[in-house]
This record gives structure tokens, sequence and C-alpha cells, in this order.
């Protein structure tokens, strides 16, 4: 009992580094009833572990409650939290204050989805897109039927892959793409990068029915590999890479 | 744009300063793209200065021979290398060449295909044209 005290004691009275304030800009925008949206300014305390997105909850908490956000797993996860920072794309949950270097912290909803209200957008088109490229394998069989109990993988088969299968969803690289800032209707890096994702899977059988998916008008040939997608994806995902892979099946530089 | 699509824009796509020297050069390929379509129109409108014959043709080159025309071909030659260049660079892109492989990620997820041979292909590309726009400025001038 007295150890466990004195570790209490100890914790509390561990010095913790000084805290400094810096200045949030919140952009608020309603579509119901705003022509168009306007930015509120907060002084929020920081420390250097702070994220951004702990300084928008810090904001909700004690200034305006009604500041429009979407998050959940708080560890760059789940996907929910992109945001223009500073005026890049950035997850606000993966995003330290200390790292932008500025005193000033602009907040804006990501480009190139509709927004709900503030910073909350809507992703069905990218989810629509996700599904349009058949996110699943394609097989004649399953897993359940076939006599091996499961479809194996070598490591280098689970290598060409996996670092596309990390993608969580949350359209920073849809934001960041030059094509998608001016064109409706183009797939997009992240559902192309998924297509590779299961084209590349040795388990699928279904790369010529992606292929055609994506072997259209406003497809794979809208993107002109500025490599954009690649600099703000917070999992590595690196789509431009998979794009360039996919395209190589398309012009018969892979089989 | 409307704000209920909320796209970026025209300004957006050609906004140059965000996303490294890549998106530079995406930004220098579009404008030289459209430099050299325009360069072409007006080609075929200055070549076909022929048919009014031989007063007709030379009133057509001594436009070339000013100050301006002088600027015109050197952005023209410019534009030329560096869309050329970099052109190759993007065409094997296009095919995954030099664009790394897949592999797992490590923290903190330096993007492989944002890779060194890319970005000399870029500087190269940039090097060579104002080179070569030196240099068409020289034998211009030198006349
Ligand atoms: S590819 Fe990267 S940036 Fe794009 S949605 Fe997936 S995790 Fe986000
Ligand atoms: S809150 Fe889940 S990714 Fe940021």
């Amino acid at each position: 009992m007295a150890q466990v005290s004195s570790i209490a004691d100890e914790q509390i009275s561990t010095p913790v580094s000084s805290s400094k304030s810096i200045t949030l800009r919140i952009a608020r925008y309603n579509p119901e009833h705003d022509d168009s949206s306007m930015f509120m300014e907060f002084t929020v305390p920081c420390e250097k572990w702070t994220t951004v997105l702990e300084a928008i909850l810090e904001v909700k908490k004690y200034f305006d409650h009604s500041v429009a956000v979407r998050y959940s797993c708080r560890q760059a996860t789940c996907g929910s939290c992109g945001m223009i920072i500073n005026g890049k794309p950035r997850l606000a949950c993966f995003t330290k204050i200390s790292e932008l270097n500025s005193d000033v912290v602009t907040v804006e909803p990501m480009n190139n989805f509709p927004i709900i209200r503030d910073l909350a957008v809507k992703f069905e088109r990218l989810f629509d897109t996700h599904q349009k490229i058949k996110p699943y394998l394609i097989r004649d069989d399953t897993e359940i039927e076939s006599d091996e109990k499961e479809f194996l993988q070598s490591p280098k088969e689970v290598e060409q892959y996996i670092q596309f299968a990390n993608c969580i969803k949350c359209g920073l690289c849809n934001s960041a793409c030059p094509t998608m800032a001016t064109d409706s209707s183009f797939v997009g890096p992240q559902a192309l990068a998924q297509a590779y994702r299961y084209v590349a899977d040795s388990r699928d059988k279904g790369k010529d029915s992606r292929l055609k998916i994506i072997d259209e008008s406003h497809g794979i040939w809208r993107c002109h590999f500025a490599g954009s997608c690649s600099q703000v994806c917070p999992k590595g995902v690196d789509p431009a890479m998979g794009i360039q892979l996919l395209r190589g099946y398309l012009l018969g530089f892979r089989s | 744009m409307t704000q209920d699509e909320h796209k970026e824009g025209i300004g957006g796509m050609f906004n140059p300063t965000r996303y490294g020297i890549e998106r530079v050069a995406y930004w220098l390929m579009r404008l030289s793209g459209l430099g050299l379509l325009a360069y072409f129109i007006a080609h075929i409108y200055e070549t076909s200065n022929i048919l009014r014959g031989q007063v007709g043709w030379d009133e057509m080159m001594q436009m070339t021979q000013t100050l301006e025309g002088h600027i015109i071909l050197a952005i023209v030659i410019g534009m030329c290398v560096f869309h050329t260049v970099n052109g190759v660079r993007v065409m094997l892109g296009y095919g995954g060449i030099g664009v790394g492989k897949p592999a797992r990620p490590d923290y903190p997820y330096e993007p492989a295909s944002q890779n060194y041979r890319h970005k000399i292909g870029i500087y190269s590309s940039i090097v060579l044209a104002a080179a070569a726009m030196m240099y068409g400025l020289a034998v211009m001038f030198g006349e």
C-alpha cells in the first residue's frame, strides 16, 4: 500500500513541459443556411503532445460545443478525422500541433468532399467508388468448400498487397488529388489503390473484371502521376505506386 | 464550383506549392502541354502564310525576328524540352517502372513511388529545359 502511494506521489510531482497557447482557426459552414464559410478563432492551450483533434475537442468542451467534427478511434485507425490542417489534408488525431511549427493552426473540411457541416464531410462517393472496384476476393470456390482448409499464401505473396490493405478509407488521398479537384466522376486514388490491392492478391481471380471497371474515360487514365495522394496518406499505402503498377497490367508491362 | 461539391477547382489543381517537386512537375507538364498546343496551332497559321507568296512569307518571318519573337521561341524550346524529358519519366512510371516495389510499410511511411530516381528525372528535365532555352537565346541574339 505504502509503495502504491509513493508511486502516486512521484507521478504528481513529475514536472510536465510548460504549456503554451495557439490560435485555432476553425472553418464554420452550414450548407442549410450559410452562403459561404467563415473562420472562428479560439485560443487553446497545448502541450508538445497535443493533437489537432484534442485542440478541437477542447474548443467543443469549453468554448463552442456546436463545432461539427467527425472522429472515433483517436489513433489513426478509423479514418474519420481527415481535414485540411494548415493547407494540407491530414488526420487530426495523428497530427501533433508541435509538428506544424506554427502558432496559428487553421482547420478546414477536406476538399473534394461535400460538406455536411463545419469539418464533417460526406463520404458517400468514396464508399461508392470503393464498392465499384469489388473490394473482395473473387473466385468460384470458397475456403469452406475447398479441400485445403484455407487459401495459403507465402510471405512474398502477402507482401505484394499488404501495404495497400492498410487503407483506412480516410479520403486524404482523394482530397489531395489534382484530378479529383476538377473531375466529379474520376474514380480516385483510394479506389484505384484498392483495385490493385485485390488484383495483386494471389488468392483473387477477378483481375480481368476489375481492370475492365477502371479502364474507362473517368478511370485510371485520368491519373497523371502527380503523387500527392501518396504524400498525404497517413498509413503508407502509396496509392500512386498501386495505380502505376495497375496501369502496367493494362499497358502489357505486367501479366 | 458549387459549395455543394466543395471541389478544389482549377486553382487547387494548379497550385504547385504544397506537395513537393512532383506536384511542381505535374503543374509544369500541364502548362507546357497547353503551351505547346497553342504553339502548334500558331505554327500552322504561321507556315500557312506561304500561300500568300514570297511577300507574305517574309512578313511573317520578320515577326519572329523581333525581341518578343525570340523570347516566345525560347519559351517554346524550354516547354518542348521539359515536356519531352519529363514525359519519358512519366511514361516509364505509367508502366510501373521505377515506382518502387510493394513492401510491408514501416513508420514514418515514406512513399516508395516518390523516390530519388523520379526526383532526379524531374530536376534533370528542368535543368535541360533551362540549358536549351539559354542556348536558343544565345543563338537567336547572337545572329
Ligand atoms: S490510401 Fe491512404 S490516404 Fe487514401 S484513403 Fe487509404 S489510408 Fe487514406
Ligand atoms: S479519429 Fe480515427 S483516424 Fe482519427
